[in-house]
């Protein structure tokens, strides 16, 4: 095979917008790089600050891992098993716990017992070689440790609390950026996709050309739920807590889920934390406890769900102008 | 010791990265050191200084900024090994986008934000462009999507680098970021290396403090705009 730089522009069109980043309009397809960049006057390429001997080599590497990127179906994960290290005296966790395909795991604990930590185990697949010295095994085996610092293998994608945008953009084009990022076959579809499921999600309806710094913060969240879902590479999600902002809770676990992310949620909603198949409990930095939920604990999910759906009653009251007058007892 | 070049636009969090990843390279009882180059003030120093991290700063004041750097740095690497340093660091804001403090086999490390706008890769030069680690920064307050599209276009205008987020505030990833910081080679000098790009050339009569605006004030090396439509 040629090397990239010796190829028609033509032949792999993509290129193009490595040459933009440098500052650069490529108008001619019918030439290669090394004809091209040949022809770029000489302090020209020292005003974009382009050296040809280094430019070509990142050119190699961006080709590379363009063709990477679309022969690659991402990292098949079908499973994922901590193995427990120590806590932060030094106590062995004594832990080895699988998470499946479609499994929600909570992780409750704390501000600062080891939350983040646990997180960026996963997140760098810790060999026994990080602070805590958990393992992180990948299919029950030892993951290979290149992907470590591989953006396009990115094993955890994480919904954080703060749901800003920065761009400004309508949600359609927003989305449709981040599809074309990702390379997919059909980026309309999948952002027409993704804005219906996000309006599933959200108690009030956004449209396509709605700009996304406009969205409400549950819209926001409704919208990166489904992004996630759909678009991200990440066989992990990690959730930060979904808060109560007329978002449908379950209908956005359940979609994750059916999207055969793994989940693992930090969670003190008691809703939430019982919706998970089970519960690690962090203290000291070490994994403390693993719950199971119980079938009893189950049980009380209906009543919480009573509960919740009267307090939501009680904030639509409120929202449209009522009163809470004489609650007692008995309403609760 | 080993050295290694820290640069990145004012603000993106350059001290707090370093300061998260000294943290973890002292709990493997590693000794690091800063120098801080900056233009006009810093109190940067003083938040080494607190966490007992030793620290020099060095201002350019009127200079080129990084001129200033490459004609101070062999003498930073003598004062770091005269401390008995295993890491030093140093840290510069590349102001004008076209520098690069980055030196040849020298660990060369770029930060930048999420909150600088996805266009910013295509717009930093060789100090994003050439570095071998980029850490994008202030992931926590943006979308999972918009962090995805930012390190995509970071990837597109540095595809050979290894791209990191790292969190200033709680440390995550500072961690690997070490181990990534250990990984480079001793030095025992610079003398002799060469900086991977050549600086701007600075020639003409305002270098040299002209202050008059017009052509017949304007001497050396003068490029003109091009106005014509």
């Amino acid at each position: 095979m040629k090397k990239a730089a010796d190829r028609k522009f033509s032949e792999q069109t993509y290129m193009t917008d490595f040459f933009e980043s440098f500052g650069l309009k490529i108008e001619n397809m019918a030439i290669t790089p090394a004809e091209y960049i040949s022809s770029v006057p000489e302090e020209k390429l020292e005003d974009l600050g382009i050296e040809p001997e280094t430019f070509f080599i990142s050119l190699e590497a961006f080709v590379a891992d363009f063709e990477s990127m679309m022969s690659d179906k991402g990292m098949n994960v079908e499973s994922l098993t901590i193995v427990g290290g120590q806590d932060k005296s030094g106590n062995p966790e004594n832990v080895k716990l699988t998470i499946n395909k479609g499994d929600i795991i909570c992780i409750v604990g704390p501000t600062g017992s080891g939350k983040s930590r646990l997180l960026a185990d996963i997140e760098w697949l810790a060999d026994g070689d990080t602070p805590t010295g958990r393992r992180i095994l990948i299919n029950g085996e030892k993951p290979d440790l290149s992907i470590r610092y591989s953006p396009e293998h990115k094993l955890v994608a994480q919904l954080s609390q703060n749901m800003n945008f920065v761009m400004d953009l309508t949600a359609e084009e927003f989305v449709m950026m981040h599809a074309e990022s990702r390379l997919v076959e059909n980026p309309a579809e999948k952002t027409a996709l993704i804005i219906e499921q996000a309006n599933m999600l959200a108690g009030e309806q956004f449209k396509p050309d709605t700009p996304v710094t406009s969205l409400s913060g549950g819209q926001s969240r409704a919208l990166m739920i489904a992004d996630t879902a759909f678009l991200s590479k990440s066989p992990v999600v990690l959730v930060d807590e979904i808060e109560n902002a007329g978002i449908d809770r379950k209908k956005a676990l359940e979609l994750l889920v059916k999207e055969e992310k793994l989940v693992l949620m930090a969670t003190h909603d008691p809703i939430l934390a019982l919706m998970g198949s089970k519960r690690i409990v962090i203290k000291n930095g070490g994994i403390h406890e693993i719950i199971e939920t119980s079938s009893e604990e189950r049980g009380s999910l209906e009543a919480l769900r009573k509960l919740d759906e009267k307090l939501l009653t009680m904030r639509n009251i409120l929202r449209t102008g009522g009163r809470l007058n004489n609650i007692d007892d008995t309403i609760i | 010791m080993k050295f290694i070049t820290v640069s990145g636009p004012p603000s993106s969090g350059k001290t707090s990265v370093i300061l998260k990843t000294i943290d973890a390279l002292a709990s493997r009882e590693l000794k690091t050191g800063v120098v801080k180059f900056d233009c006009l003030t810093t109190d940067d120093d003083k938040l080494y200084e607190k966490k007992g991290i030793p620290v020099k700063k060095g201002l350019s004041g009127a200079l080129c900024p990084d001129h200033f750097f490459v004609s101070n740095v062999e003498e930073c690497v003598r004062w770091g090994k005269d401390k008995g340093l295993d890491i030093l660091i140093s840290e510069s804001a590349g102001l004008c986008n076209r520098c690069s403090p980055h030196i040849k086999d020298i660990t060369a490390v770029c930060v930048i934000d999420n909150l600088s706008g996805v266009n910013t890769p295509k717009k930093i030069g060789p100090m994003l462009k050439s570095a071998d680690i980029v850490i994008i920064t202030k992931g926590d307050i943006v979308s999972q999507a918009e962090r995805e599209v930012f390190a995509s276009r970071v990837k597109i205008a540095n595809p050979a680098a290894t791209i990191m987020n790292v969190n200033g505030i709680t440390g995550q990833g500072a961690y690997e970021l070490s181990r990534l910081f250990i990984s480079g080679d001793e030095i025992e000098t610079l003398k002799g290396r060469m900086l991977r790009f050549s600086m701007p050339s600075a020639l003409c009569s305002y270098c040299l403090g002209e202050r008059r605006i017009g052509d017949s004030y304007q001497m050396g090396n003068v490029r003109k705009m091009d106005m014509e439509e």
